[in-house]
């Protein structure tokens, strides 16, 4: 029994109220080794890692350190035992330096010391090339940096655990091999990293072993290598998958738009937020997209389209006549529909039901003084709850107690429930689990094919590789290049992406 | 234009607005000068603002250091109030002894810091509605112990009010050509000490940076370690017993109890607070710029009623002004930052 | 369909429970339990005598009627007060003072610079629109801060706070103008004939009005958007700035409404002491309506409950002669027992303890 689990949870329950989200899970990590936890969302991964972590107090069960039963009750005590996190979402303070963010709750003395703790701050931040000062408020540094801010907190606590609870999602690629280092040196020192991601590369790239759950029960572990990636989404998913390739099929969609009428375009639109003037159109029909690492400002290219943020310059034409758009109502009065690229922050209205949140685009459409009836709304509701299938137990339940996928999912059929001949996705399948971003391509591309023009934008460059027909290449907040055809591959991508194309 | 932005982007909120305090200030006591003639020139009348308000400095250190951490405290008014009227009922009715006074004045601080710390951080409920409950409290209470307002007259408490502190080498020559030493009292020579260890708390201590935490993210706070609920809980406990501090010192400065005391003190304290850069949502905030922040009221203060407005309403639309102008240039400075940061 | 109805089963199954959870059951509650007090302490309270008063008007007396009558200006704050917290995320603390600022407009309308004037300068209905006018010009001043500046709203209004009652004073000169026309005391009393206080009268059109505005346009779904998620409210083509601003402005009509029955009441003014804490029992009736003070969801019914809460709570108070300077510090009391229990950490605590106390074998036996 030479080799004891360094970590060890067994026979977990936890519930909520209706809902048991975790039911008898075992998990062991190594001493040494990178663990992914994977399964689709509402498996229970969020809830098993808040468990470890203390967030939430488990039901029932028992968690073992180094074979010593231990209870952890609060954060605090999981960092005092050695068990670190880092969050998809920034649990930093804005408002603090780097380095106190670094450094605070970590320790019991009762006094700040400036000097040390900016100094191993600044060492710390050297060691692994964060482009941020020490003293530096937080606030003022990108998401990229913040994120790689918390991952230097947790490696710089000596932990013995390391809980990566999808970091890499605000990442850009070169990002993200830094951090791969950054792992497997950890994994070098001893240290049971536990890796939760939604990018299956990134699993099979860094990572020793694979624990699946799946409906809050555990489904097994796996060695990576007697795992190949079809396998490991059907366990996820829980039923032999209808292969992820299938869709590419529709490809032929693509060329026919091709001879479609010009249906949006637009000439130097400009925005506050800093994207050089750019060019666009799209024909009736098309599905095209913007690609460019994170911060390209593919983002902002979009959202100045549809008037979330202040144009600055430039003209707008739709079906040959031009438009004007200052705000999204006009936008969305010229039939253009956009679903914004943070679910949480621009997405969803989360106290509201389900109901509400899918009527609410239209309802704005249709004026302050024409309130639909009862009945109309849950009409509506009833008939995109059925036809996305969004899993709900009504449609009076608050959308934020539903999965990140159905929370998607509605914010698609707000969206659809207004009938845009245009419609605009930025990163609709973040953060949500495989089944459902399946869905979302094949319904993107079933929409094209009825007519509908989309813009499509993903992180994933495979997804857009499935879906689009025409991409849009973005470098410092400029449009560098348009790829068609032929062109459209990963490498022709990377390469234009990276300024390559210039000189060939 | 382009070094300014730059700059702004470098600076720490809380300095950023702690300087525009300051200058403002400064500009202000120079306009006061300028425009109201020497009154304000000899040191006196720049210690006369100290011993004015002392109490407020105090109850204001406490406002700050609750807001900071992203609540709110209306009751130290209130407290000050009761802790006036009490400590002036023992004195006189039952010929009560400075020292045990004190103590009670210490202790109304720290039983209302118990209670309201507990109910805003171990029951989750709005520190506003809180403390609003807290001020109705003791208001009420204070008319309870005691109707009518009276002056003490206990020896040893009017010896203490009396006690002046001579600052060597600041004093003036007044009409009659007499020589006359500049002083403060008591009180200042607390709140002086109070903005000190305040200052030390939120700049040194484990304890003073949590609540800039907490203010700043709950959630994020929640997460890197710190004890959520307890630094809440503590920077209550502060406030009341600053708000007991206070309302002695005010006691000190008035020598008399009466329900009607300190009327409004909660709304000068936030409105120091916020003239003195601390933000209401949270995580920016300065101890300095707090106690610049009473001078530039109470300056403002000073400018109406010399100015031969003597109408109450004057002061009350004068402050509100100020304040106004304060918030706005906040709101305008931090959405600038804001942009220049996204740029 | 056949989810629906068995979801309704399980509904009723719960009934007890998911009572409790309703909003409304706090007021409710609190509503009950202050009546069921009196019952037991006197019920003298509950009896209601027709009388007539000195000007010889059949009247109907009694302290539940009290409370009717007193409340309504309460009732009409609690609806502006409402949705300005659920859009806004904030409460204004400057009703008190604007009330202060619209009863002067009004009375130096009746009045203009003579104090004891025989005759009205013009009929009531237009100085009311005039202090309608001047209400919601403040109310849009405040929500100028909020909405454009981003001022939270506490502070903003804590400016007008501040000045209201001082400009209320500038308005009249300081002056305090006294109205001898009998009829000017309808709106605040009663109109011959009529045993009800007509302030009831008014606070119920306001109260229709408001449920009209709710049921037949998208105020409460608007408000309620921008509340939660003010971003994701303007993608989806809603002005935030301009629905927090319309609450401020909504608000400062039923200032006016409420400081023409202020004024009404006594026919004359006192600026220093006229709605005098009135703000913090408008917000109290919010919070006691069960409505988040942090913004978002809100339920107007049980807001406007929540009003006769705090007006029964004082009049039960002056019922058992406690002095009205004193009246703060029982209020206080109830106030905190009412938030601690309807605090949601203590309500889980107690259903957990029931629980326990219902079956206590389980434990054993796991």
């Amino acid at each position: 029994m030479g080799n004891q689990a360094l970590l060890s949870l067994k026979g977990i329950y936890k519930g909520f109220p209706g809902v048991k989200a975790l039911q008898n899970v075992d998990f062991q990590l190594q001493s040494g080794e990178i663990h992914a936890l994977m399964g689709e969302n509402g498996a229970g991964k969020s809830t098993l890692i808040k468990v470890l972590t203390g967030v939430y107090t488990k039901d029932e069960g028992e968690i073992f350190l180094e074979g010593q039963e231990v209870s952890i009750r609060s954060p605090q005590d999981a960092q005092h035992l050695g068990i670190s996190t880092v969050y998809q979402e920034i649990t930093l303070c804005p408002n603090l330096s780097v380095a106190e963010n670094m450094y605070i709750g970590r320790s019991d003395d009762m006094l700040q010391n400036w000097k040390k703790m900016n100094e191993g701050a600044t060492k710390m931040l050297e060691s692994l090339d964060i482009p941020a000062k020490a003293t530096q408020q937080l606030g003022s540094c990108s998401i990229a940096v913040q994120q790689m801010v918390a991952i230097a907190r947790a490696v710089d606590m000596d932990c013995k655990v390391l809980i990566l609870d999808e970091p890499t999602s605000s990442l850009d690629d070169q990002e993200v091999q830094k951090l791969f280092k950054l792992m497997k040196e950890l994994r070098g020192r001893g240290v049971g990293i536990i890796f939760v991601t939604h990018f299956l590369d990134q699993v099979y790239e860094v990572c020793d072993k694979i624990t699946v759950l799946r409906d809050g029960k555990l489904v097994g572990e796996y060695e990576i290598k007697e795992l190949p990636r079809l396998q490991l989404v059907s366990k996820m998913l829980g039923k032999e998958l209808d292969d992820l390739s299938d869709i590419k099929s529709s490809d032929a969609s693509g060329e026919t738009a091709k001879q479609g009428e010009v249906l949006f375009e637009a000439e130097g639109l400009s925005s506050t937020e800093g994207i050089k003037p750019f060019d666009f159109y799209i024909r009736k029909g098309e599905v095209n997209g913007f690609t460019g690492l994170l911060g390209s400002g593919r983002s902002e290219c979009v959202r100045a389209i549809f008037g979330a943020d202040r144009v600055v310059s430039g003209s707008m034409k739709k079906n040959g006549k031009t438009i004007k758009i200052n705000k999204p109502i006009d936008a969305m009065k010229n039939g253009i529909g956009y679903l914004p690229e943070d679910r949480k922050i621009d997405g969803i209205i989360g106290d509201l039901s389900v109901r509400e949140n899918i009527i609410l685009a239209l309802q704005v459409m249709k004026g302050f003084f024409k309130p639909f009836t009862k009945a109309q709304a849950n009409a509506f509701a009833d008939e995109y709850i059925k036809t996305l299938s969004i899993k709900t137990a009504s449609a009076d339940t608050p959308i934020k107690s539903l999965s990140g996928g159905n929370q998607q999912k509605c914010i698609l059929a707000r969206w659809l429930l207004t009938h845009p001949d245009y419609l605009i996705l930025d990163e609709p399948t973040r953060g949500i689990d495989v089944g459902t971003k399946v869905d979302i391509q094949k319904l993107v591309l079933k929409l094209a094919s009825e007519g509908m023009s989309v813009t499509f934008i993903s992180s994933e460059t495979d997804e857009m590789l499935r879906t689009c027909s025409r991409m849009i290449v973005m470098r410092d907040r400029k449009v560098v290049g348009e790829l068609t055809g032929e062109d459209l591959t990963q490498n022709k991508i990377m390469s234009t992406i990276a300024g390559g194309e210039a000189k060939s | 234009m382009e070094k300014v932005s730059t700059k702004l982007k470098n600076m720490t909120d809380t300095n950023l607005l702690l300087t525009i305090t300051i200058v403002v200030f400064i500009l202000m006591y120079i306009g006061a000068v300028l425009f109201q003639g020497k009154g304000f020139t000899k040191p006196q009348a720049f210690f006369n603002i100290l011993n004015n308000n002392a109490a407020l400095i105090i109850l204001s250190c406490g406002m700050s250091i609750v807001m900071i951490t992203g609540g709110i405290d209306i009751s130290v008014g209130g407290v000050t109030a009761l802790v006036s009227m009490c400590c002036a009922v023992y004195l006189d009715y039952h010929n009560g002894n400075v020292a045990v006074s004190m103590l009670i004045a210490l202790l109304i601080g720290l039983a209302y810091g118990l209670v309201q710390g507990f109910l805003v951080a171990y029951l989750d409920i709005q520190p506003f509605i809180v403390s609003l409950a807290g001020m109705f409290f003791a208001r009420g209470m204070t008319t309870i112990v005691n109707t009518n307002p009276f002056n003490v007259e206990n020896a040893d408490f009017v010896a203490l009010k009396e006690t002046r502190i001579i600052i060597p080498g600041m004093g003036s020559v007044n009409k009659l050509g007499k020589y006359v030493d500049a002083y403060v009292e008591i009180g200042v020579v607390i709140a002086l000490i109070v903005v000190i260890a305040m200052f030390i708390l939120l700049r040194w201590t484990k304890l003073g940076r949590s609540f800039y935490a907490v203010g700043g993210n709950k959630q994020s706070a929640l997460m890197l370690g710190i004890n959520v609920k307890r630094t809440k809980f503590l920077s209550h406990m502060i406030c009341s017993t600053l708000a007991g501090i206070g309302g002695y010192v005010y006691f000190l400065h008035v020598g008399s109890g009466a329900a009607t005391h300190a009327q409004g003190a909660e709304m000068n304290a936030i409105a120091s607070s916020i003239i003195g850069g601390t933000m209401l949502t949270g995580g920016v905030g300065n101890i300095i710029g707090t106690f610049f922040g009473v001078l530039s009221l109470s300056t403002i203060k000073d400018i109406v009623s010399s100015a031969g407005l003597d109408q109450a309403w004057w002061t009350g639309i004068t402050i509100a002004a100020m304040l106004c102008i304060f918030l706005v240039i906040q709101s305008v400075v931090m959405a600038r930052k804001k942009r220049a940061i996204r740029k | 369909m056949s989810a629906e109805k068995a979801n309704v089963k399980k509904n009723k199954a719960f009934t007890m429970s998911s009572l409790m959870r309703n909003q409304i059951f706090i007021p409710i509650a609190a509503l009950l339990l202050l009546l069921l007090f009196n019952l037991i302490a006197d019920p003298g309270f509950f009896k209601i005598t027709l009388g007539y008063n000195s000007a010889g008007n059949p009247v109907l007396s009694g302290y539940l009627m009290t409370v009717l009558d007193n409340g309504s200006e309460l009732a009409i704050l609690a609806i502006g007060m409402t949705l300005v917290t659920a859009a806004s995320g904030g409460q204004d603390i400057s009703v008190g003072a604007a009330i202060a600022i619209a009863g002067s407009t009004l009375l130096r309308a009746l009045c203009g610079t003579n104090t004891r004037p025989e005759v009205l300068r013009m009929p009531v209905i237009c100085a009311f629109l005039i202090s309608c006018l001047v209400a919601m010009a403040f109310g849009a001043f405040n929500g100028l801060l909020v909405s454009i500046f981003k001022i939270q709203p506490m502070i903003a209004t804590l400016i007008l706070y501040t000045a209201g009652r001082s400009i209320a004073a500038w308005i009249n000169n300081n002056e305090l103008p006294i109205i001898s026309d009998p009829k000017f005391a309808y709106y605040g009393g009663f109109i011959p004939g009529i045993p009800i206080p007509t302030p009831f009268f008014i606070m119920a059109a306001c109260v229709i009005v408001t449920m009209l505005v709710l049921k037949f346009t998208n105020l409460g779904l608007y408000t309620q958007a921008v509340g939660i998620n003010e971003s994701s409210s303007r993608l989806n083509g809603l002005n935030p700035v301009f629905i927090k601003w319309l609450t401020f402005v909504i608000l400062g009509l039923c200032v006016a409404v409420a400081a023409l029955i202020k004024v009404s009441r006594l026919s004359s003014i006192n600026y220093s002491v006229i709605a005098k804490d009135i703000e913090m029992d408008a917000i109290l009736a919010v919070a006691l309506g069960g409505n988040a003070l942090s913004g978002g969801k809100f339920n107007m019914v049980a807001s406007i409950i929540g009003a006769f809460v705090i007006q029964l709570l004082t009049t039960t108070l002056f019922k058992f002669n406690v002095p009205s300077d004193a009246l703060p510090a029982y209020k206080a009391i109830v106030v905190i027992m009412l938030v601690v229990f309807s605090a949601p950490i203590v309500r889980s605590k107690l259903a957990e303890i029931s629980k326990k106390m219902k079956n206590p074998t389980v434990k054993e036996v796991a």
